[in-house]
């Protein structure tokens, strides 16, 4: 079975974000980029299933700056085939989910696949746009939010679950299809040390969007980033007397915080 | 000169560090506490290929060579000294390596290397440890065999290796003490080994260190290192000058791990209304111990580095091994004094970083030892 990981590199998630630039970025001085971790499921679930059927490539895809052929070395590390690195540095900077989408849907059309794994979503903007407009862009079915994946022998189809409100749903899908890892989906394998030593003999191809094809206009701009305000000191309730302070604290929870 | 790391060494790193910190912080208390080997972490360890992973490829090994078991080592102390001594898992082979016959380092280095096997080196003896040529353990020619008799003393991994690499008296009428010794492979499950688990150690609880006894422990010949006899101490002593770096990276480890955690701490703990973290005291405290491990980082690559190109500079290597144990004590004492009464109490980690780092003056070379071997060379 074939298949392409769409991954995106992003700050380690303990990272101490701040916002720099005009206000609508981060800076990115002193941090650590790793594989978005929802991609590394991706990847995992791509690994396993080309070892289940004990056939197949796995391709990834990203679009990123140069820092971003770190994380794609991961991905191979960790046992993928080949990689479509779209370098392109000026075009990443203004996109937004459909200009990646178009991007990745242009570098994804070169290639033969039965499947196509990305994240629920990247974790450093939280969009989740990306799998479903891939899916119309490529004219592919997708299932979003996938815990379990099981592909028939002949490769014709797949039997998902998804989670939803309160529980899980079945769900039959023609293959190709697009599928966005949910956790739980599988448990991300570390890169063997044979995997990262050969990692780098790995084939990736370099492209620019416009190697591509792709001039896409984003459809939405970043107007300003902020960052949840900072909390606020507690209140202490003085005095000696218990009941009293008891009183107080009702009071204030009721009047106060409207809480009871 | 290139200070860069390459991209595969970047990489180890990474798979390392997440290693130690998914796979031991959930066991670092209990094994402690109850002083167990972590088994099944040095398995997972090992499928990844992190555990021998300094043994060349045309050996079985992944052939990062002795800096990229350092960065691996660095890693795994950094999280919990006593867990991370899987990666001395392959201790003893690094002899094997350096002196061993071609079919030796086919069998043992590929064992230890690709999980079949664990290994220990049994040097340190009762009443010789620092000195070296004055181990005892006696090793006898009958017929085809060797039958050896003697103890060793603090073997790591004593209890839970599949083999020895032994330090024994095979020629006691060389001329000069420095060639009567002869390293000898012996199987662990051999009849008269007797191995009695070491309990009670201050620090690195997980890992297994024992006292091994040999009663007519019969084996051939042809489980002598190398090709003649009389050359045990001089193969030790190069054991040893690859080893100290190993245990030099701990140092590193250990120190940053201290570093990270007290970090942290003084940025959340407040005191007369403001973070510890504001105070010059603490400020003065926190730039020592970065300064420290800076300073020891170095020494370990450039130990390693050299190694890795074969130009051994055993000087240098107790210069490393050295400054590593003193950066090691050092920071986890501070670690300790920056928690206040909080770092003396298990709930904090720096407390068993603080039992941790005293060994790493003490084995593989007493600081003392260190001390004689630097001024020897200078004063000689």
């Amino acid at each position: 079975m074939n298949t392409v990981v769409c991954m995106k590199q992003v700050p380690d998630t303990e990272t101490l974000i701040k916002i720099g630039g005009e206000g609508t970025g981060i800076v990115t001085d002193g941090v650590k980029w790793v594989m978005s971790p929802y991609d590394e499921f991706a990847v995992e679930e791509a690994l396993q299933q080309k070892e289940k059927l004990k056939a197949g490539q796995v391709t990834i895809v990203s679009l990123g700056p140069d820092r971003a052929i770190e994380a794609i070395r991961t991905g191979l590390a960790m046992g993928a085939d080949t990689a479509v690195h779209i370098n392109d540095s000026a075009y990443y900077d203004k996109a937004d989910p459909y200009a990646t989408a178009a991007v990745l849907a242009a570098a994804i059309k070169g290639l033969s696949y039965d499947a196509v794994f990305l994240g629920k979503q990247a974790m450093d903007d939280d969009a989740a746009q990306v799998p479903a407009i891939l899916g119309e862009m490529l004219g592919l079915p997708v299932v979003t939010m996938v815990i379990k994946l099981e592909v028939a022998d002949d490769k014709s189809k797949a039997t998902v679950t998804r989670e939803v409100e309160g529980g899980h749903a079945i769900i039959e899908v023609p293959l190709p299809a697009i599928f966005s890892a949910q956790k739980g989906l599988n448990e991300p394998r570390y890169a063997s040390l044979p995997g990262i030593m050969k990692a780098k003999k790995k084939p990736v191809d370099v492209k620019t969007a416009a190697d591509l094809g792709v001039d896409q206009t984003p459809m939405t701009t970043v107007k300003s980033l902020e960052l949840p305000p900072a909390r606020q000191a507690g209140k202490v309730i003085a005095g000696d007397d218990a009941a009293a302070k008891a009183a107080a604290l009702a009071k204030a929870l009721h009047d106060e915080a409207k809480l009871i | 000169m290139d200070f860069n790391f390459t991209d595969e060494q970047k990489m180890l790193r990474e798979t390392a560090a997440d290693f130690a910190v998914n796979e031991f912080t959930p066991l670092s208390e209990e094994l402690d506490k109850e002083e167990k080997y972590p088994l099944e972490v040095w398995k997972k360890a090992s499928a990844l290929g992190l555990i021998g992973a300094w043994v060349p490829e045309e050996y079985g090994g992944a052939g990062v060579g002795f800096l990229g078991n350092a960065i691996i080592t660095e890693e795994f102390s950094k999280i919990d000294l006593g867990i991370g001594l899987i990666v001395a898992g392959t201790f003893g082979c690094e002899a094997i390596y350096w002196a061993g016959t071609e079919d030796q380092k086919h069998e043992y280095l590929a064992n230890v290397s690709q999980w079949h096997a664990i290994s220990a080196g049994a040097f340190t003896e009762p009443n010789a440890g620092t000195d070296v040529a004055g181990a005892s353990a006696r090793a006898v020619r009958d017929g085809g065999d060797y039958v050896i008799n003697g103890s060793k003393m603090f073997i790591t991994n004593g209890c839970v290796c599949d083999f020895f690499v032994t330090l024994a008296v095979t020629n006691p009428e060389g001329d000069k003490r420095t060639n009567r010794h002869s390293l000898i492979i012996v199987d662990a499950n051999l009849p008269g080994l007797t191995k009695t688990k070491i309990r009670g150690k201050m620090g690195i609880r997980a890992s297994d260190t024992a006292e091994i006894s040999y009663e007519d422990v019969r084996v051939p010949q042809a489980m002598l290192v190398g090709d003649r006899e009389g050359q045990g101490f001089y193969q030790a002593m190069k054991f040893f000058d690859t080893t100290r770096i190993m245990v030099s990276a701990q140092g590193v480890g250990l120190a940053r791990g201290a570093l990270d955690k007290s970090v942290r701490y003084v940025k959340e703990r407040t005191a007369f209304g403001k973070p510890l973290a504001s105070f010059q005291i603490t400020q003065q405290k926190i730039a020592e111990m970065a300064i420290r491990i800076e300073a020891t980082r170095n020494l370990v690559y450039k130990s390693a580095w050299l190694l890795d190109q074969g130009q051994v500079d055993p000087v240098l290597n107790s210069i490393t091994k050295y400054y590593a144990g003193e950066t090691g004590v050092f920071c986890a004492n501070y670690g300790v004094e920056l928690h206040g009464g909080y770092g003396y109490i298990d709930e904090y980690e720096v407390q068993r970083y603080y039992r941790d780092a005293k060994i790493l003056q003490l084995y593989e070379g007493t600081k003392e030892a260190e001390v004689l071997a630097i001024a020897r060379r200078l004063l000689a």
